[in-house]
Order: structure tokens, then sequence, then C-alpha cells
């Protein structure tokens, strides 16, 4: 693994080394010493164009507990406000020296721009673009769903039938966690109005309904976790939906719909929530409901990410020198930097 | 450490058998009195095995001090990978598990138990990770073959063959738990 782009550049067995890696990490998580040696030397940027909480942070702690140098760069108060463009911005920070560039970017594509041009040799992490995909977030919810569901090391989540439901038009967490869920197995259904499913979701490789009630009795009878997604009022420039309060009735997680589940079904949320909007605050607090958890799972998950793409030859000293050229990440053409961020 | 295939036929080309099923046995039940005898008895003692055939080992060391002394002997598995200074030489590797012993390791005796000690790196790394995790009263270390070439001040309490190689020369260890049959085979480096 060279970049962390996009999870369909995952297939089964390296998705599940990923997650086998962060089980491990988050073992050395529960001791008294959480800080390991590993990347002692490396440095890794958090080069963030958009607003993040708790990504960001997640990222920072991941780099700090495996020793590595941390620089933080938003592009508030940067010289991004002064007019820099992305290359410029890459190329100050190749000439830092960073091995690993965790990028968050409002345009579709950014990531992957980065990892393909030579402005910087560093290994290039996703950690959202656009509409397009958070790979770390896709991975930390398989995680959960995997500790919760399966338990097992070693193991995919097949047969798993997960609903995701909510604005999965502007979600980069559906698309990465519909390809990864499907690479690793399991059954995805996205529950959404009509106007919240993006055109083309029928090539995705999952079901879509508008009903979340037929969706959460489930054709099968069985839903091993609903997944709610954010109503991104910041993307929100059209009406998609007459009101929040229509949205909350047909498609929020109430009290009523989380006892329609089985008992075993977990309840997900990416964060932050809207409380009221698409969950609840009793469906949110309650004690299937893993959100505090996947917020933890997401450090062990990026610990593993760092670790799997920063240790190895390949990102050794010495064969970066007399390499500058392009290393490319496998299996994805290029996309035009303003072509997914304009949707 | 791959298991040997059909010893008779390339015996001269490929390497030769140093340590056999029986040996090995020997080895491990000299080993489990002298930890005994060193430590006067079984108190306090705890083995942890580096992953992977250190813990088949200590598995097997456990058993014996069982035998021998009676009573449960605690034993784990102590994941070094974290630890290592070559991890940017070498092929990205996934990290083993760590599972400690519920009683803990804090002021006990650490018996550490690898297969090959070789260069003492790994052990070096098992140092680091071992004060991650507890602060034992002391440290020993125990491996079923010496093959020398140290590059630390690091050598083992316990030994079960001291084995003089040459550095193109490759060890093999293979144990019945792992690789389905036990056999110490040295190969000499193919040109």
């Amino acid at each position: 693994m060279r970049h962390l782009l996009s999870t369909a550049d995952l297939d089964r067995d390296s998705a599940v080394t990923i997650l086998d890696v962060a089980e491990q990490m988050s073992v050395t998580q529960q001791r008294e010493i959480k800080k390991l040696p590993t990347l002692r030397g490396r440095t890794v940027v958090n080069l963030f164009f958009e607003d993040s909480t708790r990504t960001r942070i997640s990222f920072e702690a991941a780099a700090k507990r495996l020793s590595a140098d941390v620089i933080n760069f938003s592009a508030r108060g940067s010289s991004v406000s002064k007019g820099e463009s992305l290359k410029d911005t890459a190329l100050t920070l190749e000439a830092m020296g960073a091995d690993a560039v965790v990028v968050r970017h409002p345009a579709s594509g950014a990531p992957h721009r980065l990892a393909v041009s030579g402005w910087t040799r560093g290994c290039v992490v996703n950690a959202g673009d656009g509409t397009h995909e958070h790979p770390t977030q896709a991975l930390l919810d398989a995680f959960t769903l995997r500790r919760h569901l399966v338990g097992e090391p070693g193991t995919d989540l097949a047969g798993l039938r997960v609903v995701l439901v909510g604005d999965v038009l502007h979600s980069r967490v559906a698309r990465s966690g519909v390809r990864l869920l499907n690479t690793l197995g399991a059954h995805v259904t996205l529950v959404a109005p009509p106007t919240l499913l993006p055109v083309g979701v029928g090539t995705w490789p999952c079901a879509t309904s508008y009903d979340l009630d037929a969706a959460l009795q489930g054709e099968h009878g069985r839903v091993d976790a609903v997944m709610m997604l954010r109503v991104q009022r910041e993307r929100m420039n059209a009406a998609y939906f007459p009101s929040a309060r229509e949205y909350s009735r047909r498609y929020g997680l109430d009290a009523r719909r989380l006892g329609m589940l089985p008992e075993r079904a977990v309840v997900m949320h990416p964060g932050p929530m809207n409380r009221g909007l698409e969950i609840s605050a009793q469906a949110a607090d309650c004690p299937r409901s893993t959100i505090v958890e996947q917020v933890s799972n997401g450090v062990s998950v990026r610990m593993a990410v760092l670790y799997l793409l920063l240790s190895g030859e390949r990102s050794a000293p010495p064969d970066r020198a007399p390499t500058p050229g392009l290393t490319v990440s496998a299996g994805r053409t290029a996309r035009d930097l303003t072509a997914g961020g304009a949707r | 450490m791959t298991t040997p295939d059909s010893p008779r036929e390339d015996e001269d080309l490929a390497g030769h058998t140093v340590l056999e099923s029986s040996e090995i046995r020997r080895s491990l039940t000299r080993i489990a009195h002298e930890l005994l005898e060193r430590n006067k008895g079984s108190q306090d003692l705890v083995l942890l095995g580096i992953p992977t055939r250190g813990v088949t080992l200590a598995d097997r060391l456990a058993e014996r001090l069982t035998e021998i002394e009676g009573g449960p002997i605690p034993v784990g598995s102590l994941d070094v990978t974290l630890h290592r200074d070559d991890l940017r030489r070498q092929p990205t590797r996934a990290p083993g598990a760590t599972h400690l012993p519920p009683e803990g390791i804090d002021d006990k005796v650490v018996v550490l138990v690898d297969d090959v000690l070789f260069s003492g790196r790994t052990i070096r790394a098992a140092l680091d990770a071992l004060s991650d995790v507890g602060r034992p009263r002391a440290v020993r270390l125990a491996v079923l073959v010496d093959r020398g070439h140290r590059e630390l001040p690091i050598r083992a309490d316990h030994v079960g063959k001291n084995l003089p190689t040459s550095l193109t020369e490759r060890v093999h260890v293979s144990l019945r738990e792992v690789d389905g049959t036990d056999l110490v085979r040295i190969e000499r480096a193919r040109a």
C-alpha cells in the first residue's frame, strides 16, 4: 500500500489486514503507556482545507501514539487564504520532508491529484474529499461492526445486513462505506429520500429504498446495523426535502424505530450528529449505540493505516532519493479537480 | 523458517539437521530444570514467548515446569514488531498479538522465550516492549538455539543448543504446532 485514497483500492485481504492491525493497535491503547516508538523520526502532515474536529484530532492522536512528528495545517489562517494553490502548498510540505500527508479537501479528487502529481513523495491519506470518499471512516465503521457482530480477527463481514440512512448524495462516508462493506461481504441497503440519492446509485453494489420502516423490517427479517448519516446542511444549497420535521419523521431514527431493531443490532453515526434531526437523543444515547466507541476505534484504525503506509522498505529514505518520479496507486483514473466538487 | 522438504534427498545441497524432535524435547526439559534451579522454584515466574515460534516454545516450557513443580505457570506472548529498529529495511509486517497473563508482569520474573538468538535486535525490541507493559523484577532469556553473531550486548541465560554458524547460513526451526514437525536445520545460502 502506497497511498490510501479510496476504499475501491482495497481488496478483501488488504482490508482485513488493516482491521487486524487495528485490532492489535487498539490493544496497545488499553495500556497505561499508549505511546509506541514505531514511527519515530517520521513526519505526518495533517493538511486540512475543510473544517473538521474529530478526524483531524483522530489522525493527530494516531500519529502521536506511534511517535511520529505531527504538523497541523489548516487552510484558515494559512497562506491558502492568501490564494496559495494546492500545488504550492504541497511543494512547501515536500520541502519540509513530510513522510505522509493526510488531506481533507472540499474538492473531490484533491488527494488523488496530490498522490499522482509528483508534488510530494510522501504517502497520501484521504481524510475526506468533497463528496467523494472518506476511507478511514469506512474502515473504522467496518472495524466497529466486526468487533460487535463477528468478533474474530482475520474475518470479514460476510452476510451482515447494514442499513445506511440519510443524505447519501453529499456523503463521502456512504460512498466509501458501501464499497468497503461490499468488499468485505456485507449487504448494504441505502435509505434516503429520492432527492438525496445520487444519480447512478443503481450501479453501486447495494440495494436502495425510500422507506425506512420497510428497510428496518428487512426483506429477510434481519438487520444487523443501522448507520445514520448526517444531514449536511452546509452542502444543502437546494430544497432536498420540504422541512426538517418531515425528514425527521420519515428518515430519523427515533425510539419507535429503535424498538423495531433486533436485539443485537447496533446503531452507528459517523458524527457530528444533528440530534433531533436524523437521530433522536434516545437512539444516540442508547446502549446499542456505538457512536462514542467509533471515535476511539478511529484512532486505532488510523494508527494501523499510518503504520502500514509508513513502515516497510518501500518508503525508506534510501529509495526515496533516486526515484523522484510517480508512484501511482492502483486502479484509479485521474479525476479532474473540479468535476466532483462542483456537484 | 520454513518446513524443510524431504531432508534426505538434498542433505548436502540445502543443509543438515542439527536438532531432532527428541533433542528438542530434552533441551526444553533441561531448560525447565535450569529455570527452576536458578529461580529456586516456580514462584513469580512468568513465561512470555516472542511470536511466532517463541510462543509455542513458551507453552511447552510451561507444561514442563508444571510437570516438574506442579501448579500452573503463567504464560503469554509479547509482540515486538512495533518496537523493531529495522521496520524501514524490511517489507511491512503485520504486528502479532500480545497476551499478558491476568496476573500481569509487575514484580515478576519474566522469562522471554524465543527460537533463535542471532543479532540480539529482537530481544532489544522485546525489552522495550516489556517496559511499556509493566516493570518486572527481573528479565531472563531462554532460547532454543544460539547461533552467535550478536550485534548488541545481549546474552541468553538458558540455551538449548549453541550453534556456531557463518553469516551466510540460515537456521530453520520447525515446531509441530506451527510447522507440523519438530526439527532444527541449518542451511547454506545457495550461490
